[in-house]
């Protein structure tokens, strides 16, 4: 069994698994049941201003039959007096030192009520501070949340804020809902923060009753924008986390990431950690099955590591990062093409209609001789015409069956060139079809 | 029954007899329909959908399950297949659609049947009609007997504007579905709705008026632009043994039939039943004497396992109801005791050289004589082809025959005479018996029908026309 503990900004913890500031963090009961499960650590439900919720919070994105794909909510921060929460964060602290506990802050933006929470925070024995600057609903439209976080000046000045007055590690909370994430990472580091962690929720509509016409989640006749996160979200996630992880000043700094958005299980988790997240933060599926699911991936994440020899989350943190690159620098000569592994084909012609209607039609059906005769029938078989496939990968992605249709590489003897290259390089072809036209015929690329 | 049909759990002793002949698989739920529907690849020129002798689109039907548009889902099979709630009971998927699923072999495949079930339920509850009466088109046709191939032909005439009467020798319509179909496979109900189905397509039905007594052929000729002949087979034939006449002595169509149209408290039954016959209705019969409640049931067929017609689901299907099988085994004598039956005396056989039909055929064992007691013998050898109703269209309209069966044109199932068509079993000279073949030779009819009076390329339009 490896070692799972995580050094993530000089705070210890036996996993890299952390319940995300959401509802399962909202009491010392939830946390430490949480960490008598296995989860290494919670980040607790954002404590600040006073809030009044509504019902219903949740609305879900549910597919064929699979529920809760996506789940939006229009739930606020901690509807409990601080003093609560601060007095449960200490008993539960104390209750389970070996467990990172992060208290989740969110206040109006005034320096004088930053200041004073993060020194009473301070006194439960938390191991850090999240700040929240990302929540896109309710909090927001009241100054505080997203509407910090999408402005860069402001999460840099109340980063500073805070940073005055922490003696202990802070992570600055981004939002999505933003065009360029990189910009308020970048204020959050000027401002001094010690970690960063994203993402939060996307702004949402989760959908309209065609019955009752009602907006989903309906609160009382109306609805609004609420929070989106879930398996559905993990791809925007992990984008947004390689762009800040890849960016040169983040790295310079050397900041770790906690990341989240659509964690759900050990798989989950090491593609955000290869992405650069140190630590991973779980709320939808907990939301949906409870804290138990922490279990298997403690075993998962380490019998993964055991099979390739990591002996620690360290060894393979941030190892995919180095392959995110950019449309102009991939290679213009890598060529792949579809086979079809016909005694796997089970004959559905997906991939035939999809590559008809949808690419570039290049496959046939057309009758096949097959090694077994598992398909006595005499239905023709979906071939690829290869010196017509354009390498898309449709076919592929249709197929239901495992390792039918394969995406093989083949040399072409094209060059190796990159968009770039080619623009340093020739520029003309890059700005005039008839010289890309000449380019095309002078290196064999025929386009049908 | 294909293992992954999961029946209501089945405790005969912890059941009522109504229970015990409800139907065999419960309807799905919405969701569960949906789910199932969901596992539906949507195939692109499905298999299942080449298998379908009504050639049904059953990925798009399935897709409509899976979006909600379940009336949708009702009409892509009903423009099919206007029986498509009785095929969806009594199909025998398993070698049909579901047999061809591409998830056949290394998962399992879509419970199609049940899907179609769901829809047309869901269509017959809401009481959607989905098709009209064409507009009148001035030709009159005649349609003798209201099986599934009189009722398809009908029902497709009557959307395209023919004028369609059709004779019904027995009280009620539908044919085997109706009176043939064991109940927990098919309720008498979805049958008989579907003659009402017709009925509403303005099909004019005369029951209780049987052709060659109550009104003749040459009649119906004369007066009508074409003649359907849809009047299927008779009785179970004779088995030409001692004692067959005996009391306690059971035709099998007979004994199906009464679970269709009495209450299930009066059916008589035996405590230990033979069953002569190895086919679906032999089977049939067994699992029915079972639920009511006999405590042996043996199917006692001349032939082996292997030869045996039963489709290999339904002969599963009857082992888990506890009906035993004595394969090699000839009837020779019925026994009785004051007239009525006390035993049935056997042989032993071994199988021999192939015969007619590529079977091996069964060679007595010398001195093998042995007897089953039973006080029940259901039979269940066939049926009888109607010569009374043959001989009389071969010799007075030229009607050719192969087999006994008559023989008809495929691509319009006209007979040799120009306004007689025919389908449904009594054309089944090759091939399986089944209520979605009839089906489809009353769609061909309709066809042939509409292109003789109306002209080639007529039958195009007003299946279009017909849509709301």
């Amino acid at each position: 069994m490896a070692n799972l503990e995580i050094d993530f900004c000089g705070i210890k913890s036996p996993n890299p698994f952390w319940l995300a500031s959401a509802p399962p963090s909202n009491s010392g009961y939830q946390v430490q049941k949480a960490f008598e499960q296995g989860w290494g650590g919670a980040v607790w439900k954002t404590i600040g201003a006073p809030v009044m919720n509504v019902c219903n919070r949740y609305g879900t994105m549910d597919y064929k039959g699979s529920k809760i794909i996506g789940l939006n909510n229009v739930e606020l921060i901690s509807d409990r007096p601080i003093e609560t929460n601060l007095k449960e964060i200490a008993e539960t602290k104390k209750l389970f030192p070996k467990n990172t506990v992060i208290c989740s802050v969110m206040v109006e933006s005034k320096k004088e009520a930053w200041q004073e929470i993060i020194k009473r925070a301070e006194q439960t024995g938390c191991d850090g501070f999240e700040l929240n600057f990302g929540c896109p609903h309710g909090m927001s439209e009241r100054g505080m949340g997203s509407a910090m976080g999408q402005v860069p000046e402001y999460t840099c000045m109340v980063t500073e804020w805070v940073m005055e007055v922490a003696t202990i590690p802070v992570i600055v909370k981004l939002t999505p809902n933003i065009t360029d994430i990189v910009h308020p990472a970048r204020a959050a580091i000027n401002g001094g923060a010690s970690a960063l962690s994203l993402i939060n929720t996307i702004n949402s509509i989760m959908g309209v009753d065609i019955d009752t016409f009602e907006i989903k989640p309906n609160v009382g006749g109306k609805g609004g924008h609420g929070g989106y996160a879930g398996p559905a979200v993990k791809p925007i996630a992990l984008h947004l986390l390689s762009a800040v992880g890849s960016d040169p000043e983040v790295i310079k700094r050397g900041l770790p990431i906690s990341g989240m958005g659509g964690v759900e299980t050990w798989r989950d988790a090491v593609e955000f950690m290869l992405l650069g997240s140190t630590s991973v933060q779980v709320c939808t599926a907990v939301m949906h099955w409870g804290f138990r699911i922490v279990e298997d991936m403690i075993e998962g994440m380490s019998n993964w590591m055991d099979e390739r020899g990591f002996t620690s989350p360290h060894d393979f943190i941030g190892k995919s990062l180095p392959r995110i690159s950019h449309f102009g620098d991939f290679d213009l000569g890598f060529q792949s093409v579809a086979r079809i592994d016909h005694d796997k084909c089970i004959n559905c012609n997906l991939c035939y209609i999809a590559c008809n209607d949808a690419a570039h039609q290049c496959i046939d059906l057309k009758e096949v001789q097959l090694k077994n005769i598992g398909n006595g029938n005499g239905r023709l078989m979906p071939v690829v015409r290869e010196e017509d496939c354009v390498g898309c990968d449709l076919c592929s992605t249709v197929c239901p069956v495992d390792d039918c249709i394969s995406m093989v590489e083949i040399e072409t003897g094209r060059p190796h060139v990159t968009w770039n290259e080619l623009t340093k390089k020739r520029p003309e072809i890059t700005q005039d079809w008839g010289k890309m036209e000449q380019y095309r015929k002078e290196v064999g690329i025929h386009i049908h | 029954m294909a293992e992954h049909y999961k029946p209501v759990k089945y405790l005969p002793w912890e059941m009522s007899l109504e229970e015990r002949f409800q139907e065999y698989y419960p309807a799905y739920s919405e969701r569960e329909a949906v789910l199932e529907a969901n596992r539906c690849l949507y195939c692109h020129d499905a298999p299942c959908m080449v298998a379908c002798p009504t050639t049904i689109d059953i990925p798009t039907f399935i897709r409509k399950i899976s979006t909600g548009n379940v009336k949708g889902s009702a009409r892509t099979i009903l423009e099919s297949n206007l029986l498509g709630a009785s095929c969806s009971r009594v199909c025998p998927v398993e070698v049909l659609c579901e047999g061809a699923c591409v998830l056949q072999h290394d998962h399992k495949p879509i419970t199609i049947g049940r899907l179609q079930r769901y829809a047309m339920d869901y269509a017959q509850e809401k009481n959607i009609e989905f098709f009209q009466k064409g507009e009148p088109n001035g030709f009159k046709v005649v349609v003798v007997g209201s099986g599934p191939a009189g009722l398809s032909c009908a029902g497709e005439l009557a959307k395209r504007g023919f004028d369609v009467t059709v004779l019904e020798k027995r009280e009620w319509g539908g044919g085997l579905d109706t009176y043939g179909i064991v109940v927990f496979r098919e309720p008498v109900e979805v049958s008989l709705g579907e003659v009402k189905m017709m009925e509403k397509l303005g099909v004019k039905f005369k029951f209780n008026t049987e052709v060659g007594k109550d009104v003749s052929f040459e009649d119906l000729v004369k007066e009508y632009d074409a003649v359907f002949v849809s009047v299927g087979l008779g009785a179970v034939p004779e088995m030409e043994i001692p004692g067959e006449k005996m009391e306690g002595v059971h035709d099998g169509l007979e004994f199906i039939e009464e679970t269709k149209v009495k209450p299930l408290k009066d059916i008589k039954f035996g405590n230990r039943v033979c069953v002569i016959g190895a086919g679906n209705t032999a089977i049939d019969c067994a699992t029915i004497a079972r639920r009511l409640g006999s405590e042996r049931v043996s199917i006692v067929y001349r032939r082996s396992e292997a030869e045996m017609p039963a489709y290999h689901f339904e002969y599963q299907f009857a082992m888990k109801e506890g009906v035993s099988f004595m394969f090699l085994t000839q009837p020779v004598e019925v026994i009785g005791e004051n007239g009525k039956i006390k035993a049935l005396k056997c042989k032993r056989m071994d199988l021999g050289q192939p015969d007619a039909s590529g079977r091996r055929s069964p060679v007595e064992v010398p001195d093998s004589e042995f007897e089953i007691p039973c006080d029940m013998l259901i039979t269940a050898i066939g049926q009888k082809k109607l010569t009374y109703i043959t001989d009389k269209l071969v010799n007075e309209f030229g009607v050719k025959l192969i087999k006994g069966y008559i023989s008809v044109d495929e691509k319009t199932n006209r007979t040799a005479h120009p306004k007689i068509f025919a389908g449904g079993d009594c054309i089944r000279s090759h091939g399986e018996a089944s209520t979605v073949m009839a089906v489809e030779d009353g769609k061909i009819a309709a066809n042939g029908i509409h292109v003789t009076l109306c002209g080639e390329g007529a039958h195009r339009e007003p299946a279009l026309a017909s849509k709301k």
